[in-house]
Formats: C-alpha cells, sequence, structure tokens
C-alpha cells in the first residue's frame, strides 16, 4: 500500500496539533504530524522538530512526506531541514497551511503519491472562489449525458449542514476511489476544497456526474452517501 | 607556499571559537540593533547558537574544514529562531559542501562565501540593497574571488572579504528594509544598521583573525 505522511509545521505547537485533529477526521489513516513550536516550546520554530517529524514519518515506512509550513520563518525552516535532507521523497508546499493541510490528507487518505499529494495541496493555492470555478467546466443541468457510461444524479442534500468539511471529504475520498471522474455542481467531486467551496447547505440541489469505466458504482456510492445525510442528522 | 596560503582544519576551529567570542562579545550592539528595526532577539539567538556549537564540538571531533561547518549549520539550524537559524544554516550548509578537501585556499574561501551568499539568498530572497545580510556578503564573495584571481593566499582572501563585509554593513544604514521584518517600518528604518548585516560582517570578520589576517 502507497502511502504518503503530512508534516504540519507551524509557529505554534497548538496550532500545528489542532490541525493534525481537523485532518485527521477527513484522513483516518494517514500519518499526521505536528512539529509546532520551538524546542522549549515557545512560538517559533524548530530545525529539530520538523526534522524529527519528517524522518518519524519514514522510519514509520511513508513512501513519501509532504511538509505544509505556516509562515515565515516556519517555511525558511523546513526549506532548511529539506536541503539538509536532500531526499527525494520529501517535499515542501507553499500553500495556505489550513486548506492545503486537508486537501492534502484527504488526497493522502485516497492513495496518493507524493505528486498526487502535493498538487492537491497546491490547490489550496488557488483559494477556495477560485478552486470552485475552475476545477471542472461549469454543468449544464439540462444536458443529457452522451458519452458511453456518463451518469448523472439529481439528488438534496438531507444532513443540515449539507457539504461541510467531514462530508466534502467523503465524496472526496470516493471520487478517487473509483475510476470515474465524478462532478458535483460543475466542480471536481475530487477536490474537497472546490466542494466545500459550493458552500451548499442543508436541503440544497446537488447535481452529480459521473463518467468513465467506473461511473455507475461512483455515482451510486456518492448518491448514498448524500441520501443517508453523511450518518449526520 | 607560506603556512597561510590555504587553511585547514585548524583554523577552521579557531574560527567556529572566534564566531562564539565575537557575538558574546557583540551581543547587547546586536540586541540593541534588531531592537530599533527588528524584534530584539538577533543577538541573543546567535549568542544561543553559537554557545551550542562550542558544545558540541568538543564531543564531535570533526576530520575536515567541511565536517566543522556541517556542525555549525546543523547546530544554528536546531537552536536559532527566528530567520537567521534557517539564514545562517543554510549558508554554513552550502559553505561546508565548497569546501571540498583537507585544505581551503583563496579560490575555496570565494567559494565558500559564493556558496553561503547563494544559501542566504536561496532562503531569504534577498537582493543587494533589501538592507539584509546579503549587503555584507556579496561584496565579501567579490573581494575573496578578486584575491583568488590576483594569485594572494588563502589569508588574504579572508582580509579582503572581511574589509569589504564591514563596509557592505555599513551600506545598509541609510537604506529602506525591503525583507524581513525591518521592512515594516519603511522609511524609520532609515538610520538604522541591519543586525544581520552587521553580526554577518563580524562572522566574516573571525574568520580573517582566525587566519592570522
Amino acid at each position: 500500500m502507497r502511502s504518503t505522511s503530512l508534516v504540519l509545521v507551524s509557529h505554534s505547537a497548538q496550532l500545528a496539533a489542532g490541525l493534525v485533529e481537523v485532518a485527521a477526521q477527513m484522513a483516518p489513516d494517514v500519518d499526521l504530524r505536528a512539529a509546532g513550536g520551538t524546542d522549549d516550546d515557545r512560538i517559533g520554530t524548530s530545525f529539530e522538530r520538523v526534522e524529527n517529524a519528517v524522518a518519524g514519518a519514514l522510519e514509520n515506512g511513508a513512501d513519501a512526506v509532504v511538509v505544509l509550513t505556516d509562515l515565515g520563518s516556519a517555511t525558511l525552516t523546513a526549506e532548511s531541514v529539506l536541503e539538509m535532507l536532500d531526499d527525494d521523497r520529501v517535499r515542501l508546499v507553499d500553500a495556505p497551511f489550513v486548506e492545503a493541510a486537508v486537501a492534502a490528507a484527504v488526497a493522502a487518505q485516497g492513495g496518493g503519491d507524493l505528486d498526487g499529494v502535493a498538487a492537491a495541496a497546491r490547490t489550496a493555492i488557488v483559494g477556495f472562489q477560485d478552486a470552485a470555478g475552475s476545477a471542472a467546466p461549469p454543468a449544464d443541468p439540462a444536458e443529457t449525458p452522451t458519452s458511453d457510461g456518463a451518469v448523472a444524479r439529481s439528488l438534496t442534500l438531507t444532513n443540515s449542514l449539507g457539504l461541510h468539511a467531514r462530508p466534502a471529504a467523503m465524496v472526496a475520498r470516493k471520487a478517487a476511489d473509483f475510476d470515474a471522474q465524478v462532478s458535483i455542481n460543475g466542480v471536481d467531486a475530487a477536490s474537497v476544497l472546490a466542494l466545500m467551496a459550493l458552500g451548499l447547505t442543508g436541503g440544497a440541489q446537488v447535481e452529480l456526474r459521473a463518467s468513465g469505466p467506473q461511473a455507475v458504482e461512483a455515482a451510486e456510492a456518492i448518491a448514498a452517501d448524500i441520501e443517508g445525510g453523511f450518518g449526520e442528522s | 607556499m607560506t603556512d597561510t596560503d590555504t587553511l585547514g582544519i585548524d583554523w577552521a576551529l579557531d574560527w567556529v571559537r572566534g564566531c562564539a567570542a565575537t557575538v558574546t562579545e557583540h551581543r547587547a550592539r546586536l540586541i540593541d540593533l534588531d531592537r530599533a528595526i527588528g524584534d530584539g532577539d538577533h543577538g541573543e539567538n546567535l549568542y544561543r547558537g553559537f554557545t551550542a556549537v562550542l558544545g558540541k564540538l568538543d564531543a564531535a571531533e570533526p576530520a575536515t574544514v567541511g565536517d566543522v561547518l556541517k556542525l555549525v549549520a546543523t547546530t544554528l539550524m536546531s537552536t536559532v529562531g527566528g530567520a537567521a537559524g534557517p539564514l545562517y544554516g543554510t549558508a554554513f550548509l552550502r559553505g561546508a559542501k565548497a569546501a571540498d578537501g583537507p585544505e581551503v585556499d583563496a579560490a575555496g574561501v570565494a567559494a565558500v562565501l559564493e556558496a553561503g551568499l547563494g544559501g542566504i539568498v536561496a532562503r531569504g530572497k534577498a537582493e543587494v540593497g533589501d538592507k539584509t545580510m546579503v549587503d555584507a556578503w556579496t561584496p565579501a564573495a567579490a573581494a575573496a574571488q578578486q584575491v583568488a584571481d590576483d594569485g594572494g593566499s588563502a589569508a588574504q582572501a579572508w582580509r579582503a572579504a572581511a574589509d569589504a563585509a564591514r563596509a557592505g554593513a555599513e551600506t545598509t544604514d541609510p537604506l529602506v528594509a525591503h525583507k524581513g521584518r525591518a521592512s515594516y517600518l519603511g522609511e524609520r528604518a532609515i538610520g538604522h544598521r541591519d543586525p544581520g548585516a552587521e553580526s554577518s560582517a563580524l562572522l566574516i570578520e573571525a574568520a580573517a583573525v582566525a587566519a592570522g589576517a
């Protein structure tokens, strides 16, 4: 099983740990490591903590490690660690911390490799609005699917909070699990950031489309989640 | 060939001890400079960093100039907070790679300074005139290269580099900062020397003193 780990570097130990907590909810099987604060737990970043987190992930069997940072000297520190390690399996992505961590964690949960997880993290750079607008061409609800195996379903979000972070991550994981291209309301359903950017709440209409070899299976699996309210009320 | 044509492990060890001595001696001044246009921790951070280097030096038993510089790099990166740790850490790390072999000649001095400058630029993305360490390292590397081109010794290269770094640090006084925390101050940074450029000049001076120049 291919595995990509994440190291989250912050000036604050609490911020790094908190972000691990958030990302873990969406990516329970990914090795997520916090590297926040200085060696004596002041605000700042520690070369040793970052180095230990990366080394720990690799020792734990990670095939690759994506490092994300909050700002300023955290990025400098992480860059220095990477220069020292000189290891192709480790990559820093300079992108909005929280959004990139969520997107990368979901991609890693789906078995993404170094390039895949890094690319997912980079989707956070364009920001929520752009991610929603550019992830996929807007779907025309009246359009009749013509290509082989393409399916379209119209659904209603039944849970009150709708497509918030956790359900969006569920959908993105399923979309990535199947050999299919899936879109929801015109955005790439494999992108957790694009899904969250739709801002769909309970009662909203969802246009689910899928194409590709496993289009039917993908659409059914995601539709079942939506109709089941993602296990929420 | 005189004994100062090239420099080896003994010089490298003396340089590092000299770095620790000079940041200890000028700790308060660096703190004052950084308090004026930064967050006031530069002197304390470097003092802590080089004190830690001294602590590791005896146990590590480095064998080459490169080993010494790499030990400085890893220690500074892990003990100096803020931006200075990664900046100086990367400078010494790349300098260690450039100091290939048991002895460093004048061209080697230029290579170490050029590599160190490259590391600082890679991390900090600053240019000459941004009121940073780069304003000291850039003329230092050029001066050492000039000595190497003229057939001078390693010690002469360090002396020229140290003088150029000192002059370079002084050029930061009237500048507006374009990188780091001082850049938030705009014109209020004018009249204050950049603490990173000042500490760079001190460290390069220590290399020249260790070389007997």
